[in-house]
């Protein structure tokens, strides 16, 4: 192991100095994704579904929401940019000129990408505190989930980005994993009363599925022995997921 | 500045091999920089050049040999290595989106350097590098010469012992080109060690004490450009375009048959006096004034001899 915890912060200093001058392209679009699905299904589609799971439909969708607004905060920062980053800019080369080791390339990237997860998912929860979806003050435990959360998908996409060869891989990422996790993960509907038995225990390798039971949760303040798996699905993986990219990492920086 | 080392060699590589799949990038490579020098690595495209300037700074881990720098062998302790060293790519590196300013605070950062330090640094290498007209202005609207004098700037903010420079000043006008050569000049003269790559024997001849020319991974010779020159060819180069069957009438009655080396129709003829070549091809032209050029032997003759074209004539 050799991890420097300066220089990892030195990594995400870049970062941020780039994303002060960017961020309000970059916020846009993350931002008002969710936005726009609560508007749509929530009044929406909200309007013919009276409740669900003993809330209003509004209000069943927010925690879900809050959640989805952090994998996609984390998700594009660990994919299109890492690896544009990687590939086209060459930044991690000009980093390993310096003190910096790879170890601290990963660990910078993935504070980095736990930052923009906690930006997205904390604005995307501001939102609907506001239009008062968000019972206070046990909702608020959402925002130590966030970094969580950020975690887990910067987790899964840096594994995935530091062993593609081509940047195209990342529509089947975002189509075939990310849109399937989002539809499929309690997000709308609660999976429990739509799966039978079997099905319900496959449900719990989907990774978006965890952190969104402990948000729901929190919205409720109602804790189950269940969020302790659910947080321990999310520390364990991520955990698993680092130690991999951190192989595949040093193999893409070094040789 | 930091401490500087005690012993006298910056670099000192020991028959490091590095292949890539099947193909060998460097072979049993050896080589010594010592304090204070400007050391040229010159080679055509794939000799190894780049792998070898990553070997040393500790990025690409050679399969056999060792590496030390600064008397620290590389692969145990890469960080306190790099920290008294310093590299400019072959291409830069920069964050476009930022001003210059600004790129030397992140890069500065990656060393640890902190605020007050880092702004005085990034503000001493603007002046230092004359960057100071487009110091707020977003890189990307740079020109090359500007980019590329900045890529130097950012290897310089440690202030590092030893500088590493791949290709410094490919691609770039004549102005900038003498400008960095002369900034070059000024960290040598501080007492920085350089090693640097190049293509440009010129460069090479102007800027280097020492030069190791590299040819498949290996060092084919290695020492002070003049003498090399001396060395391994005669003092003077008459220049001429003609073909194969054309030239042994054009060099009869020299003796001994003078070194010659040939590119298309283009043929170099090695010799210590080269008028009286000259008096003899004016002679068989008969008035008919062919082109030709007489001048000193120089660092791309012995290149070419060494790594390109065959030579005739017996070195």
């Amino acid at each position: 192991m050799s991890l420097s915890i300066p220089h990892a912060l030195s990594v995400w200093r870049r970062n941020a100095a780039m994303y002060r001058r960017t961020w309000r392209l970059n916020i846009l679009p993350n931002f008002f994704e969710p936005v726009l699905y609560l508007v749509s299904i929530g009044i929406g589609v909200g309007a013919y579904v009276s409740e669900m799971d003993g809330t209003p439909y509004i209000a069943f969708l927010a925690p879900g929401l809050v959640c989805v607004a952090a994998m996609n905060g984390a998700s594009f920062e660990v994919t299109y940019n890492i690896y544009v980053r990687l590939v086209f800019e060459k930044a991690y080369d000009a980093m390993l000129t310096t003190p910096i080791e790879p170890d601290d390339v990963l660990a910078g990237e993935v504070i980095w990408a736990v930052t923009r997860a906690c930006i997205y998912g904390g604005c995307f929860f501001v939102v609907i505190a506001l239009a008062g979806l968000a019972p206070l003050p046990s909702s608020l435990l959402i925002l130590p989930l966030l970094p969580l959360a950020g975690l887990l998908f910067a987790a899964i996409g840096v594994a995935f980005t530091v062993y593609i060869k081509t940047i195209d891989l990342f529509s089947f990422y975002f189509t075939l994993f990310l849109t399937p996790l989002f539809l499929f993960s309690d997000v709308f509907f609660p999976l429990k009363e739509r799966l039978s038995g079997g099905w319900l225990w496959v449900a719990e390798v989907l990774p978006l599925l965890h952190p969104v039971r402990v948000a729901r949760a929190a919205f409720r303040a109602e804790g189950a022995p269940i969020h302790v798996w659910d947080l321990f699905y999310i520390l364990g993986a991520s955990f698993l997921l680092l130690a991999w990219a951190r192989r595949g990492v040093r193999r893409r920086l070094t040789n | 500045m930091g401490p500087r080392t005690e012993s006298s060699i910056i670099v000192e590589a020991s028959s490091v091999s590095k292949r890539f799949g099947a193909r060998p990038a460097v072979d049993q490579l050896s080589l010594r920089v010592p304090a204070g020098v400007c050391y040229g690595l010159l080679g055509p495209n794939g000799a190894g050049k780049t792998t070898t300037l990553r070997m040393i700074y500790g990025v690409t881990r050679p399969d056999s040999g060792t590496v030390r720098v600064f008397g620290i062998d590389i692969g145990r302790d890469p960080r306190s290595v790099r920290s008294r060293l310093g590299v400019t790519l072959q291409q830069n590196v920069l964050i476009e989106e930022l001003s210059p300013e600004e790129n030397l605070r992140v890069f500065g950062r990656y060393h640890l350097i902190r605020e007050p330090e880092l702004s005085r640094r990034a503000h001493e290498l603007i002046g230092f590098l004359e960057l100071g007209s487009h110091a707020k202005v977003p890189v990307r609207q740079l020109s090359g010469g500007f980019q590329r004098r900045l890529a130097i700037a950012l290897s310089l903010m440690n202030r590092p012992e030893f500088l590493i420079l791949d290709e410094p000043t490919t691609g770039l006008d004549p102005a900038v080109r003498l400008a960095l050569w002369s900034r070059i000049r000024d960290l040598k003269a501080e007492g920085t060690t350089a090693l640097l790559t190049t293509h440009y024997m010129d460069e090479a001849q102007r800027l280097c004490d020492t030069v190791a020319i590299i040819s498949a991974g290996k060092v084919m010779d290695e020492g002070a450009p003049s003498d090399l020159i001396a060395q391994r060819l005669a003092r003077e180069t008459v220049e001429l375009d003609c073909s194969p069957s054309e030239e042994p009438a054009l060099l009869n009655g020299l003796s001994p048959t003078p070194q010659r080396l040939r590119v298309g129709r283009r043929l170099m003829v090695y010799l210590d006096d080269a008028t009286r070549l000259i008096e003899h091809i004016r002679k068989l032209d008969q008035g008919q004034r062919r082109s030709l050029i007489a001048r000193p032997t120089n660092l791309e003759d012995v290149f070419l001899a060494l790594t390109g074209t065959s030579l005739e004539g017996g070195v």
